[in-house]
């Protein structure tokens, strides 16, 4: 059998732009200079530092003092939205968000849930869109904040973030949004957005790992996070990683640049792959939003199969993907995205992510949709819900009741 | 997570996949909510012996391989010799499991239960010592 080589988990990670590498390096080895000094060392890493601070700011619409370094996006959104709730304990103790986050804000959610706020999970329809108009009916006189991703990570469905933001706007409530997926990827503008907390992470768009960012928009309050030092405009303590930060400002700068031929040449290759597996393999399902989706995002569930035995195959022949399948996770339970789609629980276990990036071509396309078809029918020939269904025993997917 | 070398053979190469036309005994454990489904046909003749075992199985990298495994150890057993077949025999056999993977043995025990238990069932048996199966939940109805 020959063997692959294919990435396609993206969404997972992006491999580092040499650009971005070599735009580090120094930092790493002789400008080493911390930048909080007052020598010469010191300032041309400050000056560094301050140079990633505006590549980021260009490339959201954002103004370079609101935007904040972080050690990566877990922070950020820990920072936004225990920061957001923290500074409005007095008055507001109320959060929205939406039930397909990613754990860095369902997680902070439930431990401010702990410590005496209430928080409203917000369902999503069957493409895992979040309705404004649900936004609207949550607010309450006390509600802090809303939070509700720009993108998602699993199913890569667009959410109407500026229409939540109108009316987080009109009603005075804080709007954070988890731009975790989307940096780098499609356009991002905050004030389109009307958002005022956005979290970006590197490594999702060929920067370093370890390094992130939150956008707080001017004249937005919000508690301190990280205490120490004066770092950060003293919003953030901690010695910066300056390394990683210019690796971040630069890749951003790049995939900023490059994005209007990306978006549409990775557009492609997605719409080429989901069409492909629609066209070879029955019994398939496209989880997500067909159109308001992530240029890389390809998500299916494939009716009879469990998702990890899939990934051992693929893996196996060097092809790298992510499953919503709970084998694959170490917990029972399949994603919680896929659930709150209201997808049964065999179809969500049943459920592989492939999520395309700059490296990969129409070639890599073609390679999976070769190898893809095979498996699946392999996989199925062993399965006991597939021999029901031969046999009239059983339905494509068996309707999990709630 | 990280499977032994026995477990990824006996999931890229499983033994006995496949039905048994008209077998003495079936089994079915397991529910797809919990992502596992496992099936075994058991060929049982006349002096008590199984002379063949196959699977069907619904489930993660582990739970195919242990169907493999147990499949393969009923083979040429008397009815009390597989009963003696436990999760751990077949977790030995496989030279272990990740921990969260254990159940996967558990449910490849069961199925070799369920299986000698429509046996029993069909021919008007008792088998000391087994068991009835627990219902299986094709539904996620729990």
């Amino acid at each position: 059998m020959q063997k692959h080589n294919l990435y396609l988990d993206n969404a997972a990670t992006t491999p580092l732009h040499p650009d971005a590498l070599a735009a580090m390096m120094p930092f790493l080895t002789e400008r080493y200079g911390n930048p909080s000094g007052i020598y010469d060392y010191a300032r041309e890493t400050k000056k560094s530092v301050d140079e990633a601070r505006r590549q980021i700011a260009a490339g959201i619409n954002a103004k370079p003092e609101e935007i904040f370094f972080t050690c990566g996006g877990t922070e950020a959104d820990n920072w936004a939205i225990k920061g957001a709730a923290e500074a409005r304990w007095d008055k507001a103790r109320h959060i929205i968000t939406s039930a397909i986050e990613h754990h860095a804000v369902l997680h902070t959610c439930q431990y401010l849930e702990k410590r005496g706020y209430s928080v409203t999970y917000l369902p999503v329809d069957e493409n895992g869109t979040v309705s404004p108009e649900s936004v609207e009916k949550a607010i309450r006189p006390d509600t802090a904040l809303v939070s509700v991703m720009l993108a998602n990570n699993e199913v890569g469905t667009v959410e109407p973030v500026s229409a939540i933001g109108e009316i987080t706007r009109k009603h005075g409530v804080l709007l954070h949004t988890d731009a975790v997926q989307a940096a780098g990827h499609i356009p991002i503008d905050v004030e389109a957005l009307n958002a005022d907390l956005l979290t970006v992470s590197a490594h999702k768009f060929y920067g370093p790992k370890g390094v992130g960012a939150l956008y707080i928009k001017k004249g937005v309050r919000i508690a301190q996070f990280m205490h120490g030092g004066a770092q950060e405009n003293n919003r953030r303590a901690g010695t910066e990683n300056v390394a990683g930060i210019v690796g971040m400002g630069k890749a951003f700068s790049i995939a900023a640049q490059e994005l209007p031929g990306e978006y549409a040449r990775v557009s492609a290759l997605r719409d080429r792959l989901i069409s492909g597996i629609e066209a070879t393999i029955p019994h398939a399902k496209l989880n997500g939003h067909r159109h308001d989706r992530l240029p890389g995002n390809v998500n299916f569930s494939f009716a009879f199969i469990e998702g990890e035995s899939l990934l051992l195959l693929l893996d196996m022949q060097g092809c790298r993907a992510s499953s919503g399948s709970a084998c694959s996770s170490g917990s029972l339970d399949p994603s919680h995205v896929l659930m709150a789609m209201g997808i049964p629980h065999e179809k969500a276990h049943g459920s592989i992510r492939f999520t395309l990036g700059r490296h990969n071509t129409g070639a890599d396309v073609d390679a999976l949709l070769e190898i893809l078809p095979p498996m699946i029918a392999r996989l199925r020939e062993m399965s006991p819900l597939y021999e029901d269904f031969i046999t009239g025993k059983g339905q494509v997917w068996n309707t999990a009741k709630k | 997570m990280e499977y032994s070398e026995k477990v990824m053979d006996h999931f890229m190469n499983p033994r006995n996949v496949g039905e048994i036309e008209g077998a003495s005994g079936i089994g079915t454990v397991g529910n797809a909510k919990c992502g596992d489904i496992m099936r075994v046909f058991l060929q049982i003749g006349e002096d008590g012996v199984i002379q063949d075992a196959k699977f069907k199985t619904f489930g993660c990298g582990a739970a195919v391989a242990t169907s493999s495994m147990a499949t393969e150890l009923v083979k040429g057993k008397s009815i009390q010799e597989a009963l003696e077949i436990t999760n751990k025999t077949v977790m030995e056999a496989l030279d272990g499991l990740p921990p969260v993977k254990i159940h996967c043995s558990c449910l490849a025990e069961e199925a070799l239960h369920a299986a000698l238990w429509d046996y029993a069932q069909k021919n008007s048996i008792t088998i000391e010592g087994l068991t009835p199966p627990k219902e299986v939940h094709h539904d996620g109805n729990e």
